[in-house]
């Protein structure tokens, strides 16, 4: 790989911003949070071809908070899924990146998710395909800790582990916030690797959900996982609009935020002139 | 023979035929009839434990990865339970995943109210790609089987689990978009679904005594609905009563008269008031309801007076 996976996140970044800054508005926030997430995934973890999106046996990512469908582009047409300039397309009538991820729409997703939880149960369901063919694919998928409040996640929890899906690796993007503030003061899911444990899954914390090095790390870790009989939680402790100050700062409010051309090529030359 | 074990039959032999079918429930396989076929496939059938709504999704992942998912429980767990789930994982993702409710309606017998799923047509069948089947009798249901696993887009069955009289003559033709006239008449048309079907071909028997001649007619998919059999079929007599085992609102009453709505004939309906179930054995609930084929006959004859 000629890049690191600290200038691909920086990549990452600034496309985020750049597609949702020429549309204007969008989740910027829980797109932000997770682009070490998907760096890790699309450019170092996950067994796939951009040449072949549909190779049989290929590694699935589902992105269970359907809301990070733009940094999900960002990391398909980084990868050569398609051609960035697409990514301006984002939210146009007629686009192919339709605001929650379209499994038939958009090359390279997998499955179709928005309605909260269910991307997770698709998740557990295409872990259990991948077992019944024994094609050796792992199945990445990534949950929200507003969308951690469905029932539907624990269901798929709880069925997961009895049937011992260990090709199986989570994720849950732990910001803190959702639209009307804090997880916490709303319907707190603290203390959340107690629970997913208690469901029978191995956990991984990451301290820095936003440090690459120690996202690259715990995926590793959790890979050494398949195979043991359990599927692996990572919480990924992660601030909720990473990389830009002003975005950051508006707190619940960066869920899905107003953001100017100007404020995003702005933030994008900042981000351009880190170290 | 009971429905619930002509259907696990019928599974049975699709799975034996075709290594992509899984099997999905959640905790009513034994109610469904499809517990024995555990042995049979232990690895390609999934109790899921009571959540529905992890199941649905389960078959949309399952589909995803190239399995053909089959998913049951009872009517109203099946639908209203599971809406959203049917929409977007199922529907929305063009899933080929086939749902099974069993019971529904007044077949729910002595699980009740609770369990009396009188709304489930109406709460799926404005979901886009959705094909809304109820199979008649074990005739219908075994033809249709094979058909409804070949078919590549997402299917609900509602179907009643135990036995119910046969109407349809072995080696039935069975084409999943046609509807089935099973009599001719000049009179009145009545389109009858699931355990009204026997009832308005006992009511066209009383009718016909009296002189008065009915074309009863078999939309067993609800949706699509096959338009040109029934607008032949409702043009022809100049009156329509639809009979559902369903509440008025939302299933076959309103599936016909929005194929008449351009080119309308009176349509009167058979079927739950908008109202609950409530418990009970059948024909206490096909009293308490007024499903049976003297309510029929008596619209028929209200229909005709007031024509």
């Amino acid at each position: 790989m000629e890049k690191n996976l600290k200038e691909i996140c920086k990549d990452l970044r600034c496309d985020v911003l750049m597609s949702i800054g020429h549309l204007g508005v969008g989740h910027i926030g829980g797109c932000l949070s997770v682009v070490e997430l998907l760096a890790v995934l699309y450019f170092e973890a996950m067994n796939i071809d951009p040449r072949d999106p549909k190779k049989e046996g290929r590694d699935r990512f589902i992105c269970s908070k359907g809301h990070a469908g733009p940094a999900v582009y960002a990391a398909l047409a980084n990868r050569g899924y398609f051609d960035r300039a697409e990514l301006l397309t984002l939210n146009q009538g007629g686009t192919h990146l339709p605001s929650h991820c379209d499994m038939l729409l958009t090359t390279g997703i997998d499955m179709t998710t928005g309605s909260l939880g269910q991307g997770f149960s698709c998740a557990v369901g295409a872990a259990l395909g991948a077992k019944l063919k024994g094609d050796g694919a792992t199945v990445y998928t990534l949950i929200g800790d507003g969308e951690s409040q469905e029932g539907q996640v624990w269901e798929a929890a709880m069925f997961a582990s009895a049937k011992g899906l260990d090709n199986l690796i989570a994720f849950t993007d732990y910001n803190k916030l959702q639209i009307g503030g804090t997880v916490a003061e709303i319907n707190d899911i603290a203390p959340l690797a107690e629970k997913w444990a208690a469901f029978g899954w191995h956990v991984i914390e990451v301290e820095d959900g936003n440090d690459v090095d120690q996202v690259s790390a715990a995926v590793a870790h959790a890979k050494l996982g398949l195979g043991s009989g359990k599927p692996t939680m990572v919480i990924l402790n992660t601030v909720k609009g990473c990389g830009v100050d002003w975005i950051v700062a508006l707190g619940a409010g960066n869920h899905n935020a107003n953001i100017t051309e100007a404020q995003a090529q702005e933030a994008i030359r900042r981000i351009r002139e880190e170290a | 023979m009971e429905m619930r074990a002509m259907y696990a039959q019928c599974l049975g032999e699709l799975m034996e035929k075709d290594e992509r079918l899984v099997l999905l429930d959640a905790d009513l396989s034994k109610a469904c009839g499809t517990f024995p076929l555990r042995k049979r496939f232990p690895n390609r059938i999934f109790d899921c434990g009571v959540a529905e709504q992890n199941m649905i999704s389960i078959a949309a992942g399952l589909n995803s990865y190239g399995f053909l998912p089959w998913a049951e429980s009872f009517a109203p767990f099946a639908t209203r339970r599971v809406c959203d789930q049917i929409a977007i994982s199922v529907c929305y993702a063009k899933r080929n995943v086939k749902i099974v409710g069993t019971d529904p309606g007044i077949a729910a017998e002595l699980n009740g109210g609770t369990h009396m799923s009188l709304e489930d047509m109406g709460v799926v069948r404005s979901l886009p790609h959705l094909v809304v089947f109820e199979p008649t009798d074990t005739v219908q249901l075994q033809a249709a089987m094979p058909v409804l696993h070949a078919y590549e887009g997402p299917v609900y069955m509602r179907m009643n689990r135990k036995e119910f009289p046969t109407v349809f003559p072995a080696g039935y033709a069975f084409d999943l978009f046609r509807a089935d006239t099973l009599r001719e008449g000049t009179n009145v048309t009545i389109f009858a679904i699931g355990l009204m079907v026997s009832e308005a071909l006992q009511a066209a028997e009383v009718l016909a005594a009296e002189g008065i001649s009915c074309q009863v007619v078999n939309p067993h998919t609800i949706k699509p609905i096959d338009k040109e059999t029934v607008l032949a079929a409702a043009h022809k007599t100049g009156l329509v009563v639809t009979a559902e085992n369903h509440n008025v609102i939302g299933g076959l009453h309103s599936a016909v008269l929005e194929a008449l709505s351009h080119d309308p004939v009176p349509v009167w309906a058979v079927g739950a008031e908008d109202r609950f179930g409530e418990v009970g054995k059948l024909p206490y609930l096909k009293e308490a309801l007024g499903l049976n084929g003297a309510h029929i006959a008596a619209t028929v004859r209200t229909a005709l007076q007031n024509k």
